[in-house]
């Protein structure tokens, strides 16, 4: 059993995706995706304890050896980040059933499950999958799984989203298979450690270049790297709630890990950092998300947009530390990933649960819900904070990291776009606050008399809690995230 | 046990507001148990003061990451700061629950409890034994204050706090933070440390001026709650907020945090020794000296009396800032000396201004003609303050601004001295038409005065009586900071 345990957390959700969709009664279906994503969780647990103990784990899948057949390949950094997502998708679902029988069409909900569960398998395969091919094809799944989790929102603008998300990941997923396919032909494998090796003997020519250029434009385009947002903020403001949190907490965020695991584990940092275009355009690009998405998101009506364009400038810090490519960048990096995906699981379940009340949609609503609805503003309030990046927060920590890392670099410039860009996200969540706890309440904003489930309450709780106590303690954090960089990126240096 | 004795001036207030937000609302007769958590922390922290030498230790709290640790210790200077902050949270506390209740303020609880909140902060930062825990507070106590600043509720208060907000926090992140990284890329640590971390950590040839000048401008921008221009405007639109919540928390907690923080860090981060010399002293001199005559000659402009008092303030903190900018051991001990000599008379202005606005409604000086004859007690308070911080004897301000001119003579630093004279008759200059105001002008016979509560009047008197004790008793603070290495 723990032999196959590599396969079984991509295989169990996706199977059990299937059956979610035969079954097709809503309560069985939210017990049998709890209960699926839970076991992954344990599972990837136990994963990562096996790995910290006997190192990596390589998987044939199949039985067919690599580098021929398709070899799933964990180490202690993506079995870092498929605990992270087994988890927050875990949260998420326990959060998720009365929150989807309100925002959902009743016939629905069964896909949405299913979706859900299929979309969570995608992500764990893209993290585990040693094969440059097989990640294409589990890029897809996923991003399938996700046009459909779009377009099921309530609003009918969720469609022209997904429909536009649909287009701009299908451009991402086509840039990414040619860049594989010039890997292909440059060195005659697709196992992605196959690779690293043979890329040693290449000389450095333009072709390899072409393909480094290829995969990170496709990647970019699935982690909403600035300029290649634009299907992020619309994606995220109409899908329900659940998906929301499910989508910010988890698919950006395995983006990022093929990112990294392509520059530092297939070309190797001589191959990539040697090209200084290469680390201008990427933290270039990085600083722009940060000032560009935060001002949007300043200007911003539309309450779940602007946390979107709050996403796109945090995803600017994270590919920021993978431009700065040392030990404190990179764990800023890694850390921030876990981080931001805790604080807006938060916050967006946080806003999962007003929505649930009130039904509102633009930031301006929000006005006194300080006195209607406290425990859920005081928890957006926190949570809100650490995107600032307050001390004793998470993202706080994050923040440490990347201006220690810039600093090594001595890149002064860096250190200053990362305090401004805190002072723009201080002024977009300022004006969350102020409107919830400041301004006169609206008439009749509660429509929704029922009052907020159990469940829906203490997983946005906890979360929050999540976001200050991993701000104090963060030896699961941080300590994690450095020994995952120490040993898979920087090869045990 | 006795190690965990520092917890408690932190923790004490924030269980006096969680007591505060769970029994509310408390009857008025049954008021008395607000003054528990005041007493008890002011206990703790002379208890501390007893138990000095046996607490020399830091205790870690937690251990955040590599060797950042959250932990707290206690030090001379920090001692001084927290007796001072507790003492005077026990007299604001009188002082708040007359003056709410007279002016009929709403929502007491919430004041109460983001009160205490507050003081919790300022205790933690005076008690923090490394920069990212002072960091940690400091943040913490922009923030429960920013609920007092928009107290009001209305759109001026809302624009205050806004502006109170983002220049806090803006000038933390963006500097305060930064400093703090490149500390640590520096020196690897960020303890406090004796003759300063940097001074000791580095070696001799790895001491570059223009990053320790870096450094030292982006500390003391970084701390925008010293005030210092141009980062000094959030200080007069604070002054929306209720009089109890200027004279505490913008006289003394948080504007006070901030000159604490940088006097601590420029003692215990970089060490005197290592700044001497530098250029980037001599212009940090200059932009004090800038700050405090330039608000000085605003002052002399207000007719709002709370906005003066606050323009007031703002150069008195770039008085303790200059003072240490002298970087000697009586420099040290000036500012200090200052810092509390300015709490002490600063609040008992803003306690004499509140009380004329709750007994008269005015907050205009051009409106105060001759209320000295039906309110004495607090008139006479008010001139004892102004003189207090003009610098006359028999009152703690004269101590202070004798031991500033005595450490700037000593080190020829004229710039000082002139700056120190000048700012002195413009002190003279914006407080005596007040005075003359109070007593010599023809009175509006029809106007009605209301009854202050006694509290208000027994705070204002207690604070007068501080004032006497601290210039007959100046030992009281010098013995301490003598310590200081």
């Amino acid at each position: 059993m723990i032999d196959h345990i590599a396969a079984i957390v991509v295989m169990l959700p996706i199977i059990s995706s299937v059956f979610v969709m035969l079954i097709r009664n809503n309560s069985i279906n939210w017990l049998i995706s709890t209960t699926a994503s839970l076991i992954t969780s344990i599972a990837s647990i136990m994963m990562y304890l096996q790995i910290s103990k006997n190192g990596i784990i390589s998987y044939a899948m199949g039985g067919w050896e690599p580098p021929v057949g398709i070899e799933y390949r964990v180490d202690e950094f993506n079995a870092l980040f498929i605990i992270l997502i087994s988890i927050a998708s875990f949260l998420i679902l326990l959060y998720a059933k009365h929150s989807l029988n309100s925002e959902l069409k009743e016939n629905k909900i069964t896909t949405f499950y299913s979706m859900y569960l299929l979309c969570l398998g995608g992500l764990i395969g893209i993290l585990s999958t040693g094969d440059a091919f097989n990640a294409f094809v589990f890029l897809e799944i996923s991003s399938l799984a996700t046009y459909i989790l779009i377009s099921m929102g309530s609003d009918r603008r969720a469609l022209l989203s997904a429909y536009q998300y649909l287009i701009m990941g299908t451009i991402g997923a086509t840039l990414y298979v040619i860049g594989v396919g010039l890997i292909f032909v440059l060195t005659g494998s697709l196992n992605l450690y196959d690779i690293s090796i043979r890329i040693q003997e290449l000389e450095l020519y333009r072709p390899l270049y072409a393909s480094l250029a290829f995969i990170t434009v496709g990647i970019a385009l699935k982690v909403a790297l600035f300029p290649l947002h634009a299907w992020l903020p619309n994606a995220y403001a109409y899908t329900p709630s659940v998906g929301t949190a499910f989508l910010s907490s988890t698919a950006t965020k395995v983006a990022i890990y093929l990112l990294i695991k392509y520059l530092f584990l297939v070309y190797g940092y001589d191959v990539v950092y040697s090209n200084k275009i290469f680390v201008f355009v990427i933290i270039g690009l990085s600083i722009l998300a940060m000032f560009g998405a935060s001002l949007i998101a300043i200007f911003q009506s539309n309450l779940k947009k602007l946390f979107a364009y709050s996403s796109v400038a945090q995803i600017g810090y994270i590919t920021l530390g993978i431009g700065l490519a040392n030990h404190n960048g990179l764990i800023g990096s890694t850390v921030h990933i876990i981080n931001h995906s805790i604080i807006k699981a938060a916050i967006f379940l946080a806003i999962g649960c007003i929505v649930f009340k009130t039904k509102i949609s633009d930031t301006h609503e929000l006005a006194g819900l300080g006195k209607k609805m406290p425990v859920i503003a005081i928890l957006l309030t926190i949570s809100s904070l650490s995107l600032i990046g307050i001390p004793g927060t998470v993202g706080f920590i994050s923040k440490w990291y990347l201006i220690i890392g810039a600093l090594e670099q001595g890149w002064w410039l860096v250190v200053l776009s990362l305090a401004i860009s805190s002072l723009l996200a201080l002024i977009y969540v300022g004006r969350v606050i102020e409107l919830m706890w400041f301004h006169q309440p609206e008439d009749a904003i509660i429509v929704n008399s029922k009052s907020l489930p159990f469940e829906m309450l203490a997983i946005t709780f906890i979360l929050t809690l999540a976001t200050v106590y991993f701000g104090i303690d963060t030896r699961l954090t941080a300590g994690l995230a450095e020994i995952a960089v120490q040993n898979v990126l920087l090869g045990g240096q | 046990m006795i190690e965990y004795l520092i917890y408690f001036p932190i923790l004490i207030p924030l269980l006096t507001a969680i007591a505060i937000k769970s029994l509310w609302p408390i009857e008025t007769t049954r008021k008395l148990i607000l003054y528990i958590g005041p007493i008890l922390t002011l206990a703790c922290s002379i208890y501390i003061y007893d138990k000095f030498d046996q607490l020399n230790s830091n205790v870690d709290i937690i251990n955040i990451f590599d060797n950042i640790t959250i932990s707290l210790g206690i030090e001379p200077i920090s001692m001084v700061f927290l007796i001072m902050v507790n003492t005077l949270w026990l007299v604001a506390t009188a002082y708040s629950l007359g003056y709410m209740i007279s002016n009929n303020e709403k929502r007491l609880g919430n004041f109460f409890l983001f009160f205490s909140i507050s003081i919790s902060c300022a205790n933690g930062a005076a008690l923090s034994s490394n920069l990212i825990t002072l960091f940690i507070f400091y943040e913490l106590l922009t923030i429960s204050t920013y609920p007092l600043v928009t107290h009001k509720g209305d759109e001026q208060s809302k624009a205050s706090g806004r502006k109170y907000l983002l220049i806090l926090l803006g000038t933390s992140l963006c500097f305060f933070l930064p400093a703090i990284g490149y500390v640590y890329y520096l020196s690897g640590g960020l303890q406090f440390v004796d003759q300063g971390l940097l001074f000791t950590n580095l070696l001799p040839d790895q001491i570059n001026h223009f990053e320790i000048s870096i450094l030292l401008i982006l500390f003391v921008f970084g701390i925008a709650k010293a005030a210092i221009m141009p980062f000094h405007s959030w200080l007069p639109a604070a002054m929306v907020a209720p009089t109890p919540v200027s004279a505490l928390l913008h006289a003394v907690a948080v504007v006070k945090v901030g000159v604490f923080s940088i006097i601590k860090i420029l003692v215990y981060t970089f060490g005197v020794e290592l700044l001497h010399g530098l250029n980037a002293v001599d212009l940090l001199v200059y932009v004090c000296g800038f700050t405090i005559i330039a608000t000085s000659i605003i002052a002399l402009k207000q007719d709002n009396l709370k906005r003066l008092l606050a323009y007031s303030t703002i150069s008195q903190l770039s008085y303790v800032i200059i003072a240490i900018l002298i970087l000697t051991p009586s420099a040290i001990i000036a500012a200090t000396m200052h810092l509390i000599a300015h709490a002490v008379s600063k609040i008992t202005l803003f306690f004499a201004a509140g009380a004329i606005y709750t007994s008269t409604g005015f907050t205009k000086i051009s409106e105060m003609n001759g209320i000295g004859k039906n309110l004495k007690v607090v008139t006479i308070a008010f001139t004892l303050g102004a003189m207090s911080l003009i610098g006359l004897p028999i009152l703690v301000g004269f101590t202070s601004k004798w031991y500033i001119v005595q450490s700037a003579a000593s080190e020829s630093q004229w710039i000082i001295l002139s700056v120190i004279t000048i700012s002195t008759l413009l002190n003279i200059g914006y407080f005596t038409p007040i005075i003359y105001k109070f007593f010599f002008n023809k009175s509006n016979a029809n106007k009605k005065f209301k009854d202050l509560p006694l509290t208000i009047n027994f705070a204002i008197l207690s604070c007068c009586i501080l004032m006497v004790i601290l210039f007959l008793y100046p030992t009281l603070i010098i013995e301490v900071i003598k310590n200081v290495q």
